[in-house]
């Protein structure tokens, strides 16, 4: 009996080890097991129908449109007759092989696409013969169509998810498509809506092989949600036209409810180009454009210094802090003298002397020597120079400078506000309200974005309060409840002391800089800007041609737009930008341009700057004696 | 002799028969499982596998029959000549035989494909039962346990022309009977060493294995030193011996492994022992199986449910790796069930065997432990991943005639010869 322990001793412990092994396996490592990642799952997505996009008035600026791809599957692929099939598609022999190869490179037993995008008249051809091809089938697809041509940068594109975000999102797979800018990106949400899915039991050569579970874990798509955009889309298009051949942006909103209008960068293109066939190519052309930049949205992204529009901005404050007041005046001798130096000397434009300006006349007039007298009283009415900055950053602020507008599109820029920190961290010797009275003229620190400009206009306009500007009316027809853009944000000055900032801007189209920029009937606001901008190569500073601004809103009382464009390297603000400004503002209050202001209109589309632009991009020497 | 044949179903273990029956008809369960398909279910469809294994254990049924109604003294008397009728299959094959998958196995009427190993094992059982029940047959003495090597020899020699190493691999089962019968332990030990010393070296490599052993070689010298000085004087003939047979067994354990082991040999020892991680291609058995048990949990998906089974993930899921279906399908709880039936099935024979008076049944009865238990070791070991992957059906379980049919033969005899011992006086 004792040799029979052995056996028996083995048969116990074998089967215990065998038992651990079990439990290892289905207890310990079962334990993660997820029914539906399985290899022996397969889940096919249902894709739901991406929403449209229309602009403020109800035109499709986003949609749908039906794609055919022919797919194939290279092992179900029998002996054809190649040349008959090649006619149908109308390829050639040639291209006919290449494709096969490509699919059967890829994989033998899956589909692949063969052909992209069939012509509606091929699709239906097509459908009749392609039953006699095995292994060859129809794919339908649906792709973005941009009907209006237009908006590029407002509606985005979408494009394929990329590996990051597919690999740790549960949303999203490889190769399925996300909104990647503007609106599309934004919305992307709302937009997409639910993708179904379906979970099938599938065999290890990748046969479906029925349903799993009867559908237990399957779901239903979801449609994407339609989206009304602030936008108008003629005027877009029209500010787009009028940007021809310049670089810069429009912004335009409507002050009463912060509703962007008008998004404008130029240069753009035509969103078309991010869809289909030719889109790899298209995009990295695109992309890679590094001297006109058409990926970046300016309105939005560019950050220039202001100029003169700031002025208002001071004045306001001025008025806020009681340090000047409606019948303060000052002496401009060409410019203002700020300290010792011979250099020290802010020159000054507006060819008054011997007369006394006082705060309108300084606007409409754009005096220098007004508002860096104005900014010296701001900052020294407080102990110290720090404190001074504070208070006047905290007013410039209010207005919605100096950081994220919080409007909802994916890109954007701080701008910049400099406060008593600023200076503090920056300069490592006393400073004071002289050493940053550019500041009085919206040069030196300052830094604003486009639609930062227009949405101060859009705060004149309304005396006091302004709403932040946003790009979606309507989600699914119902208007936004966003309280983030439906209640007002007030500045930090007070209503009364806008007044005289409007006469003064009215004064501008009236008498001033903007005079030649008239349109009749409509009562325009403005204020133009010239922007001195410098470039550094290999260390020297170059100057180059001014930037060109303006702000404007219109009409006077109950303001229903309000504008700023930035025009890069346009000269003086009344050349190009005004111009442009009163042709924008006369096509959304008139709906259409006058035959009195025709030729401004003509002479604005085919104004190009592209000479200056050229000019950039040539070599430093050249450059540097292409400047005075 | 009269009485006893009418009275044969008294004489007959129960719990076996039961435990028989539960295996087969649990096997069955899961064979269908296996092949079954949604279009394709109908359990009377005799041209699935689960059809032909139904009409394989039907068939079953006389072979028990005809196995239990002879007389028990018949599988004694004719032992050696069932034994070289079986040696005589064999042989036949390598002129009548048909290749499938590189080996000649088979025998081919029409459909039906005999494969004669499957039987060959229950016959060299009684064979070797045969010759170490005399009573005077000692296996202490080299003649004898030369003449009960060569009985196990021949049969295994012949399956391994065919080849068929699985198959081999389980004649090694009769050292177990050898041992309870009085062989040495050694020949065991012997084994066990050389199996250890053969991973090792393909483990970490000839050259450090020679180091790590001389080292333990050395130490036990010296300890032996220690212990009683004038131990060399007597035993240094031993401890040379043991230097040169420890280095020349790893020198030749990788020259066997690198030069005449082929290629997918090799693969398989490196895929088990980690060597080597693929599990596309030489490991993908391994790790289907693995996942499709791990797949199981607890409970298991229940009985029809396993995704991963009806996905075919597995290959041979029907026949060697059946276990893994059972593992998904029943879970934890029931793939442990599988392994204690079998654990009681192989107590209950050497119990048996052990209470029984008849040297002949004992040492059959051991013999059937031993193959039964073999089998089971290398098919679930390799099922879950702690064997490398040798192709051998699970006793009662697997799909195959011949399979089903030899294992009934092997222990439908011991039940006979069991039921015999209550009137063998």
């Amino acid at each position: 009996m004792k040799r029979s322990y052995l056996l028996i001793f083995l048969i116990l412990v074998i089967s215990i080890i065998f038992i651990g092994r079990l439990f290892q396996l289905q207890i310990i490592n079962g334990s993660n097991y997820n029914p539906t990642k399985n290899s022996a799952v397969k889940i096919v997505y249902d894709y739901p129908e991406r929403g449209h996009v229309f602009d403020r008035n109800g035109k499709l600026i986003v949609a749908n449109q039906l794609s055919y791809d022919v797919m194939v599957t290279p092992k179900d692929v029998e002996p054809l007759d190649t040349l008959e099939f090649c006619s149908f598609l109308k390829i050639d022999k040639e291209d006919f092989k290449k494709r096969f190869a490509k699919a059967e490179k890829y994989a033998r037993w899956l589909p692949s696409v063969f052909l992209k995008q069939l012509s509606k008249e091929d699709f239906a051809f097509l459908q009749e013969k392609l039953h006699k091809y095995k292994g060859f089938y129809i794919q339908k697809r649906i792709i973005r169509n941009y009907p209006e041509k237009s908006a590029a940068n407002v509606v985005g594109y979408i494009s394929e998810v990329n590996e990051y975000t597919a690999r740790n999102s549960d949303d999203y797979e490889q190769g399925e498509l996300i909104g990647s800018w503007g609106v599309e990106k934004q919305y992307e949400k709302i937009l997409r809506g639910i993708k179904g899915k379906k979970h099938l039991k599938r065999n290890n050569l990748n046969k479906i092989i029925g349903s799993f579970k009867n559908g237990l874990y399957d779901t239903t798509a979801l449609a994407g949600k339609d989206l009304t955009l602030t936008i108008d889309s003629d005027l877009q298009k029209y500010g787009e036209l009028l940007m021809t051949g310049k670089r810069g942006g429009i912004v335009a909103i409507e002050p009463s409810s912060g509703e962007i209008l008008a998004l404008i960068t130029a240069p753009s293109y035509d969103p078309n180009l991010m869809v289909g066939r030719k889109r790899k190519k298209q995009s990295s052309i695109l992309f890679n454009d590094s001297i006109n930049n058409p990926m970046i949205d300016r309105g939005l992204q560019a950050s220039y210094a202001p100029g003169s529009p700031f002025k208002m901005i001071n004045g306001l404050i001025g008025l806020q802090e009681n340090v000047v007041d409606e019948n303060f005046s000052v002496y401009c001798h060409h410019g203002y003298r700020y300290g010792r130096r011979k250099n020290a000397f802010m020159g000054c434009h507006c060819g008054i002397t011997g007369r006394p300006i006082k705060l309108k006349t300084a606007i409409a007039k754009s005096c220098n020597t007004y508002f860096a007298t104005t900014y010296r009283k701001i900052i020294d009415k407080y102990e110290t120079s720090s404190k001074g900055m504070d208070a006047w950053a905290n007013h410039a602020k209010s207005f919605g400078l100096g950081d994220f507008l919080g409007y909802d599109l994916p890109s954007g820029q701080k701008g910049r506000i400099p406060d008593g920190k600023y200076y503090s961290d920056n300069y490592d010797f006393r400073w004071g309200a002289t050493t940053t009275i550019s500041n009085a003229i919206g040069q030196g620190e300052v830094e604003t974005t486009p639609i930062q400009l227009a949405n101060v206009t859009a705060a004149i306009a309304n005396r006091g309060y302004f709403y932040t500007p946003h790009i979606v009316k309507k989600i699914d027809g119902q208007n936004i409840d966003n309280t983030n853009y439906t209640i007002p944000k007030k500045t930090t000055i007070d209503s009364q002391h806008f007044t005289p900032v409007v006469e003064a801007m009215y004064e501008v189209f009236k008498t001033g800089t903007g005079k030649y920029s008239q349109v009749k009937g409509i009562e325009i606001c403005g204020k133009t800007g010239t922007v001195e901008n410098f470039i550094r190569v290999e260390g020297k500073k170059n100057q180059l041609d001014d930037h060109s601004i303006f702000m404007a809103f219109a009409p006077r009382e109950n303001p229903q737009i309000a504008l700023a464009i930035f025009v890069e390297n346009g000269g003086y603000g009344s050349t190009i930008a005004a111009p442009i400004t009163s042709l924008m503002i006369e096509k959304y209050l008139n709906g259409e341009i006058s035959n009195a202001t025709k030729h401004r209109e003509s002479k604005m589309i085919n104004t190009s700057l592209q000479k200056i632009y050229n000019k950039q991009i040539q070599k430093p020497d050249s450059l540097a004696s292409g400047t005075k | 002799m009269r009485q006893e044949r009418n009275n044969i179903f008294l004489g007959i273990d129960w719990i076996l028969v039961a435990l028989y029956a539960t295996l087969v008809i649990f096997g069955w369960m899961n064979i269908y499982a296996a092949s079954t398909t949604p279009e394709n279910n109908d359990f009377l469809d005799f041209s699935t596998k689960y059809g032909k294994q139904l009409i394989f254990i039907i068939l079953s049924i006389p072979l028990i029959i005809l196995i239990l109604f002879l007389n028990s003294k018949f599988y004694e008397r004719f032992s050696s000549v069932l034994y070289i009728f079986s040696l005589v299959l064999l042989a036949g094959l390598f002129l009548f035989g048909k290749n499938i998958n590189g080996a000649t196995s088979w025998y081919n009427f029409g459909n039906i494909g005999l494969q004669p190993s499957e039987f060959a094992k229950a016959f060299t059982a009684l064979a070797v039962a045969k010759l170490l029940s005399d009573r005077n047959y000692n296996l202490k003495l080299i003649k004898n346990q030369i003449k009960a090597f060569i009985v196990i020899f021949i049969p295994a020699f012949l399956i391994a022309l065919q080849p068929d190493m699985g198959s081999v691999l389980i004649y090694l089962a009769f050292f177990f009977v050898f041992n309870r019968e009085g062989l040495t332990l050694n020949y065991i030990i012997f084994g066990a060493i050389t199996v250890l010393l053969f991973l090792l070296t393909i483990y970490f490599g000839a050259f450090w294995v020679l180091i790590i052993s001389f080292l333990l070689i050395t130490c036990y010298t010296i300890y032996a030193i220690y212990r009683n000085k004038r131990f060399l004087r007597f035993n240094w003939p031993k401890i040379v011996g043991l230097y040169t047979a420890v280095g020349l067994f790893i020198i030749a354990f990788g020259f066997i492994f690198n030069n005449v082991f082929k290629q997918h040999h090799r693969d398989r020892f490196d895929v088990l022992l980690g060597k080597k991680v693929d599990i596309k291609r030489i490991g993908y058995n391994s790790h289907q199986a693995e996942l499709t048990i791990s797949s199981g949990g607890f409970l298991g998906k229940g009985y029809l449910q396993g995704d991963r089974t009806q996905g075919n993930f597995v290959p041979e899921q029907h026949t060697d790796y059946i276990f893994s279906t059972v593992g998904e399908e029943w879970g934890f709880l029931g793939s442990s069930l599988v392994i204690i039936l079998f654990v009681v099935l192989l107590y209950r024979v050497i119990y048996l065997s052990e209470t029984t008076t008849n040297k002949f049944g004992r040492i059959y009865g051991y013999g059937v432990a031993s193959i039964i238990f073999f089998h089971l070791l290398v098919n679930v070991g390799m099922v879950i991943g702690l064997f490398p992957t040798v192709g051998i059906p699970l006793p009662f379980f697997s799909y195959g005639g011949s399979s089903l049919w030899g294992f009934t033969v092997l222990l439908f005899i011991f039940i006979r010869l069991d039921a015999h011992k209550k009137y063998d006086w």
